[in-house]
């Protein structure tokens, strides 16, 4: 099997004398004997004449598993029944089902109904459904929609519009930096770097409070270069739950006009995290409110359960309707290379919901249901920890964090003892996903952690 | 922590202002050459927008002519841009075979929208792989395939441009003279430089077989090579199967890279496996080749973004390998697929009887075409249009290469109000035998009275 050491003969007859062999590479290399071995026989005696054509991707190696998405693979290979899947912010019932939205499904039946076809959509996305997304995030009166200051775009979900944001960046910022959160969602870099943007961190969370850095996180914005794009989550911070509170927004927003920065949210969670659309755009209108330039990334993944429809929005708040018809020429031109022109089903879905003033009203009630069952699991969960452990640790940062997650302040080693000794799969950061957690299970989590944190250093 | 240490910015950014000024020239108005500033994001400088220096970028080439279509009032236009299938009455068409796999979808009340893995949908990459390379093909037998989830065929084109681009040794990609219009653009963004080798010869309109053969006999050893697996778009002009042959042994005893564009398989000749004889070739012959396949035609499910990214590689463990980096092309870049139009195909291709019905409608799609070329011969034979007008009818796929100049083009589209893109390129599935005569008319106008 292993066949190190090899004289790799080149097989004569033609002339390719150029294949790039890798010689000396160790291990799981396999021989195999192409066509040009019968030829190489009757030609060359050597020892080994094993006329290998080697591959030209001999020398890739084994790329390590998503640390988010690889949760999910090691969880579903866990044959023990007590397991419980922390990983993926997905949501879950209370059955620890995935949900698909009766308002969704509602959607599909429509479309099926009415048989549209399935042309090609316009490299920016379906028209109606940039119309429903840009009000939903700004709200259908606000000032940067009536004077058409919005570029939008259909992009594949908050990744796809991250990047077409991050190509952007490079192309007509040169230089310019993004200044990430520490900790952020562990995608975010990834995409920066494959966009060739440069990024750094600013300070966000705070291990002795399990709460927010304020003061490192005015510092770091204050002191980047001037003209920087500062990555803020619109709401339910991802990974820590931790929010700014509205009063600390505006100090924000002040840092970051001094410095002439360009916001870029991500908003991932928009009606999820409080239950209420508004509330959840609340930071990202206060920004518009002041007459900035602005990014913004949308996701429906979790809002709407259209996880693996791949739909959201890149929208570009601009000082003027001409500079944002430019900009939205310009992110075609990203797209178009990329993809040509986003999927279709998604995007149509999203329109008849929100464009439809009744399933509107019934996807609202839907989103309370799930925003508050996660809400209801955080109680849970810090009621049986108090009952737990009486050692006085304060555990009621679960109850202050919002959103799909919690960072429960556990170290690696202590997160491995929650997968190995107790079952429970979550990122080595810390996170939970609450949305993946029952009301009948948060007393086993309780033990879990509690277990984890007392007796693992 | 910062990406300083991951690459050096001080020449990145140099790179970056270089591209950037390349961008504001090429493509520049009368207004403001608004150059980088040095605080290049303050709102402060031009004009208190930090925008000031993008332009107003112009029209996709291809997708353009359909928005300048659909500004014409005339009611005798024809939209001969986009190569989507359009029926006899002119509509766009839903197969039924496809509406009837989304009906078993979407009352499967059991379907959930979970994220799929970034590679995508298990099933739909096998079959998808299957469909390409023969459900006997000793590569698949020999796990010696990874077969990835991506978004039709431009996001198969930029997935493996991106992996060859960071893993591969030679960066250079040959493409064919001339080739769809968003090729280069897919392969510079993706990192690749790219370089073209001779393939349509227009006092022929047909192969420069000759200029090709020399073209990549000169190409260094290693390099990618595009090649269109059937149906080559613009020109319609496809290799004999002889020719491939002779193409495959260049190819291989250069070590060149094939790159294979697949995005009419069935709905060129009519037959999935015929179309699919360039990929088997090479794939027989054991070496390693990289193919994108693309549904938006053969399924007509333009819309959905269905494709596939296949990488044939010499060994299994190496196409495992190959798979995990793929993973970390994708992940920064969408995550993972949009599962729909994966679903619609998976159905489709694992069902006995919607496979038969498919390949029955593909065969009536493909037809069609086919008569198309040849009523618009017949019609401009009928009307003794100067020229020899047999390319029309050798010429396969959904676009025939018409030889017209960029003022015959221009004088078509003004005059008889026709839409197509202006190196000449019209797509035959926009045609009807209604309107045949309107465009025999036209071609022959614009041959006789404009150079």
């Amino acid at each position: 099997m292993a066949n190190s050491m090899l004289s790799l003969t080149i097989c004569p007859p033609s002339p390719s004398s150029q294949h790039h062999f890798k010689l000396g590479v160790a291990s799981s290399q396999t021989c195999f004997f192409g066509k040009d071995f019968v030829k190489a026989k009757s030609f060359t005696r050597t020892k080994m004449t094993v006329a290998v054509k080697v591959s030209r991707f001999e020398s890739i190696t084994m790329a390590p598993p998503d640390p988010i998405l690889g949760v999910s693979e090691a969880f579903r290979a866990d044959t023990n029944e007590l397991k419980l899947n922390l990983g993926v912010g997905a949501y879950r019932t209370e059955d620890l089902q995935p949900y698909v939205l009766n308002v969704v499904k509602k959607a599909e039946k429509l479309m099926l109904e009415r048989g549209e076809n399935k042309e090609y959509l316009p490299i920016e996305g379906l028209a109606a459904f940039n119309k429903v997304t840009a009000e939903l995030l700004f709200g259908a009166d606000n000032p940067v929609i009536l004077q058409q200051r919005v570029a939008t775009v259909q992009g594949l979900s908050g990744t796809g519009s991250l990047r077409l944001a991050a190509a952007l960046i490079e192309r007509y910022f040169p230089g310019a930096k993004v200044l990430i959160s520490s900790p952020t969602w562990g995608n975010h870099k990834n995409i920066f770097n494959d966009a060739r943007v440069p990024w750094s961190e600013y300070r966000y969370y705070d291990p002795s409070t399990v709460g927010l850095d304020f003061d490192g996180m005015i510092a770091d914005i204050k002191a980047a270069p001037e003209g920087s794009f500062i990555l803020l989550h619109g709401c339910a911070h991802n990974p820590t739950g931790i929010d700014p509170t509205p009063e600390q927004w505006e100090i924000i927003a002040d840092v970051i006009q001094e410095k002439n920065h360009i916001p870029f949210f991500d908003v991932a969670y928009q009606g999820f995290a409080s239950g209420s659309l508004d509330a959840d755009a609340s930071s990202v209108r206060l920004f518009a409110a002041r007459g900035m330039e602005l990014f913004i990334a949308q996701s429906y993944s979790k809002n709407l359960g259209l996880y693996a429809e791949r739909i959201g929005a890149i929208n570009v708040v601009c000082s003027s309707a001409d500079a944002a018809a430019r900009v939205k020429s310009q992110i075609k031109r990203l797209a178009r290379p990329m993809y040509s022109n986003p999927p279709i089903h998604g995007a149509r879905i999203v329109a008849n919901v929100v464009g439809n003033p009744e399933l509107f009203n019934e996807w609202k009630e839907e989103m309370e249901l799930m925003a508050g069952r996660i809400k209801s699991v955080r109680q849970k969960l810090y009621d049986s920890l108090g009952a737990k452990d009486k050692s006085g640790k304060d555990w009621s940062f679960i109850l202050r964090q919002i959103g799909m997650f919690s960072f429960t302040g556990l170290n690696k080693a202590q997160s491995d003892n929650m997968t190995n000794k107790w079952h429970v799969y979550m990122t080595k950061d810390g996170r939970i996903s609450l949305a993946g957690l029952s009301s009948a299970k948060c007393e086993y989590l309780a033990n879990a952690i509690f277990d984890s944190n007392h007796n693992v250093s | 922590m910062n990406s300083d240490q991951l690459f050096n910015n001080s020449s990145s950014t140099d790179r970056r202002l270089s591209i950037l000024t390349k961008h504001i020239l090429a493509s520049s108005s009368s207004s403001s050459l608004a150059m980088v500033s040095p605080s290049p994001t303050s709102a402060s400088s031009g004009g208190g927008s930090v925008f000031s220096n993008l332009v107003q970028a112009p029209e996709d080439p291809i997708l353009g002519v359909t928005i300048a279509y659909n500004k014409d009032p005339s009611p005798v236009k024809l939209n001969l841009g986009v190569g989507a299938y359009r029926t006899e009455e002119g509509k766009p068409l839903v197969l039924n075979v496809v509406r009837q796999a989304e009906q078993q979808l979407v009352n499967d009340s059991s379907r959930v929208k979970e994220y799929l893995p970034i590679v995508g949908l298990a099933d739909f990459n096998k079959l998808s792989a299957k469909l390409i390379l023969g459900a006997d093909s000793p590569a698949i037998q020999e796990n010696r395939v990874t077969t990835v989830q991506c978004l039709s065929g431009t996001g198969s084109l930029r997935v493996g441009a991106e992996f060859l681009a960071r893993h591969y040794h030679e960066r250079t990609i040959y493409i064919p003279l001339p080739t769809w219009g968003n090729h280069p653009k897919v392969f510079t963004l993706a990192g690749l430089s790219v370089k073209s080798f001779r393939y349509y010869d227009p006092t022929t309109r047909g192969l420069n077989f000759q200029g090709l053969l020399e073209d990549l006999q000169s190409a260094p050893s290693g390099a990618i090579v595009l090649l269109h697996a059937c149906a080559h778009n613009p020109t319609g002009v496809d290799p004999t199967p002889q020719q491939w042959e002779q193409i495959r042994q260049l190819l291989r005893s250069k070590a060149l890279l094939p790159f294979f564009d697949s995005a009419y398989q069935g709905f060129a000749s009519g037959s999935l496996d015929t179309d699919a004889q360039s990929v088997r070739m090479f794939v027989a012959d054991g070496g390693e080749c990289l193919v994108a396949q693309s549904y938006a035609k053969n399924m007509g499910l333009y819309g959905e973004r269905v494709g596939a990214l296949s990488i044939v590689c010499r060994a299994a463990d190496v196409a495992s390998r190959v798979e995990s980096q793929l993973k970390l092309v994708i992940r920064p870049m969408y995550s993972n697929p949009p599962i729909h139009g994966a679903s619609i195909v998976a159905t489709i291709l694992k069902d006995r009887n919607m496979f038969q019905d498919w390949t029955l409608e593909l065969k009536a799609m493909a037809d069609r075409i086919i008569s198309m070329r040849q009523q618009l011969f017949d019609a401009l034979c009928a009307r003794g249009t100067p020229g020899d007008w047999s390319h029309i009818i050798r010429q396969i796929g959904m676009f025939t290469f018409t030889g017209l100049n960029l003022d015959q083009v221009a004088f078509m589209t003004k005059e008889y109000h026709i839409y197509m893109t202006s190196d000449g390129r019209i797509s035959m599935a926009g045609l009807s035998s209604r309107t045949v005569p309107h465009l025999a008319d036209a071609i022959h106008a614009a041959v006789t009275r404009v150079a």
